[in-house]
């Protein structure tokens, strides 16, 4: 057995985990308050990565300014598009909410493919994070190293403050009764469209995390996001911690079906689905 | 998506059935007269995606099932459609009854799975099954790849009709669409259908009723598929390729475009949809991107302002003409 090439799958596993976490996270704390499921969080992960992209080579912006930037930038797009379009919907049938969303990650991906075309374009790892760490075992990129760490870091604050503090609390009440809610004086359209942009943000600096990993392209969300549905309806959206753990298992679970039988590793993920879904049909850690 | 239920209710039969027979036999004019004024290829591939719309329609317009997987029943029909022409040398009929026989098992198989969960779920449930089938499509060896399988041989129909006539193989396409729209009005109109509509509008009070939902759901789950797989293998024999276009997610979003645009749950909309969108790609090809973007335009102003669609609209419009206040 060639560990070196474990190791290294067992690492590309892990930070394709990191994306699935943060992707599925953001999708699941809006639907928790929704009750849509946000169709153009691909897209929206792109364009994060766009915009650090632009940062970079049109304002000067390295890196880190892109990752506070960045998740601002297009969590106000977020919220204009919430205001605008999103809040008309919410007395109708949820698969509204899907529709508008798909048209609108066709609207996104489109006009980045009208304007940049498909080939991807580098966005080169900050100096900071350049460099290798010799684990004896493995050598491990330090961007890598960083992208893991980050990610696991975010992904437990959100956790944190949906969970242990007064502003979840608030969230987690008006996802089970917002008219309630309401009546106590909190501004529940409000937190709606905040909430809506805070999940947009996160998608956005799953972008930002990507772009020196990937290639810069309009169609870098597009299958991602497929797959994250599939990590959505495996973990069951009841949970955040759900989607943190369904995430980065899944993640690690692709990165051995890679090393142990290429052929089935982008399969892996929607077998593992239908299995569930078999088994336990509302999710890993899905309540109903 | 209940918001029609609401229509249904105060209507005449009488009216509601005259104005089924006109309007078909608007269509069934348009139609019969077409390869006069347009392309007949063209107008092959129309009714193939027209087809492949009714089917889609059936489970969302009248089960109220979301499937953003269809694709991968059209492509399954399409590229077994393809490979029993080119590599098994069967009739043309055989090819299209071995699409749609292997979208019907396909459909049987991620139905099983997909009905266990509702709405949302279910969408997305059905769109990644189809991703893993893109994928599948991708690496089995009789797919060819990112190639596909191409120039498929017509043949003759039935060993007598030379489809190679592109006007002959339009109307060979015309009675089958023929077949599919009235088997599925059959379907609509039968107690089954009705059994579908209680469910939609209702899912426990139907099983209270006694009714076994989740069998029922299956059914128009299969059904749909079948069909949709008829007109991916019928489509392969017109275009005489299949491609991993077919299967592709962006072709399942373009079939819930088109039957959102005709009017969900109208019996015409679909095809007044697909004609819509399939005329638009094939007159702003060269614009490229700029189709996506103006699909995706029309899906935002469909879900915005638009949600009967287009027959949809003048349905209720007629309808209002017809009992002012």
């Amino acid at each position: 057995m060639n560990t070196q090439a474990l190791f290294g799958q067992l690492l590309i596993g892990l930070i394709n985990g990191s994306f699935y976490a943060l992707l599925s996270l953001g999708l699941a704390v809006i639907f928790g308050l929704l009750n849509i499921i946000n169709f153009t969080h691909g897209a929206q992960y792109m364009v994060g990565a766009f915009v650090a992209y632009f940062l970079l080579n049109k304002a000067g912006l390295g890196y880190w300014w892109a990752l506070v930037i960045t998740p601002f930038a297009v969590g106000a797009v977020g919220v204009i598009i919430e205001r605008t379009m999103l809040s008309r919907l919410y007395k109708l049938d949820h698969l509204y909410g899907l529709l508008l969303t798909f048209g609108l990650a066709l609207i996104f991906e489109g006009a980045f493919h009208h304007q940049f075309g498909s080939a991807g374009m580098p966005y080169s790892i900050p100096e900071s994070l350049q460099g290798v760490q010799n684990l004896g075992f493995m050598y491990l990129p330090n961007y890598r190293a960083w992208v893991i760490v980050a990610s696991l870091a975010i992904c437990i604050s959100t956790w944190f403050v949906i969970e242990r503090t007064k502003l979840g609390a608030y969230l987690r009440a008006a996802t089970e009764n917002p008219t309630l809610v309401q009546a106590f004086g909190v501004n529940v359209p409000r937190m709606i469209t905040l909430t809506y942009g805070a999940g947009v943000g996160l998608a956005a600096l799953a972008g930002v995390f990507a772009a020196p990993i990937y290639q810069v392209s309009p169609q870098m969300g597009s299958s991602l996001i497929i797959v994250v549905f599939a990590v959505v309806v495996i973990g069951g959206m009841g949970s955040i911690m759900g989607s943190i753990v369904t995430g980065f298992g899944l993640g690690i679970i692709e990165g051995l079906t890679k090393y142990f039988y290429p052929q089935a590793s982008s399969t892996v993920i929607f077998v593992i689905m239908a299995i569930v879904l078999m088994i336990r049909p509302q999710g890993l850690f899905g309540q109903r | 998506m209940s918001e029609q239920a609401g229509d249904h209710q105060a209507h005449d039969p009488s009216w509601e059935r005259r104005y089924e027979r006109n309007a078909f036999v608007m269509l069934f004019v348009a139609f019969a007269v077409m390869p006069a004024f347009i392309y007949p290829r063209f107008g092959s591939q129309l009714l193939c995606f027209a087809m492949f719309a009714c089917a889609f329609n059936l489970l969302i317009g009248f089960g109220g099932l979301l499937s953003f997987g269809h694709a991968m029943f059209f492509g399954m029909g399409s590229y077994l459609s393809a490979h029993a022409a080119k590599a098994w040398g069967l009739p043309v009929e055989l090819a299209i009854l071995t699409g749609a026989a292997t979208s019907l098992l396909l459909g049987a198989l991620t139905g099983l799975l997909a009905i266990r969960r509702q709405g949302i779920y279910f969408a997305m449930i059905t769109l990644a099954l189809a991703q893993m089938l893109y994928f599948f499509c991708l690496q089995a060896p009789f797919t060819g790849g990112e190639d596909g399988i191409q120039s498929v041989k017509r043949g003759q129909f039935l060993g007598v009709i030379d489809l190679n006539n592109e006007v002959a193989m339009y109307y060979f396409v015309f009675a089958l669409f023929l077949a599919a729209f009235g088997l599925i009005h059959r379907i609509i109109h039968s107690p089954f259908g009705q059994v579908l509509k209680a469910i939609r509008e209702n899912e426990p009070r139907a099983i209270s009723l006694g009714y076994h939902a989740e069998r029922y759901k299956l059914a128009a789950f299969v059904l749909s598929a079948t069909l949709a797989g008829l007109a991916g293998a019928t489509k392969a024999i017109v275009a005489q390729n299949a491609s991993l276009t077919d299967v592709h997610w962006s072709m399942s979003g373009e079939v819930v475009l088109m039957t959102l645009l005709g009017g969900m749950g109208t019996v015409f909309g679909p095809v007044v949809g697909a004609l819509v969108i399939i005329s638009m790609q094939f007159y702003l090809a060269e614009l490229g991107s700029w189709v996506t973007i103006t699909q995706g335009i029309i899906f935002v102003v469909c879900v915005l302002a638009f949600r009967r669609g287009i027959v949809g609209e003048i349905e209720a419009w007629l309808r209002k003409r017809r009992r002012p206040g």
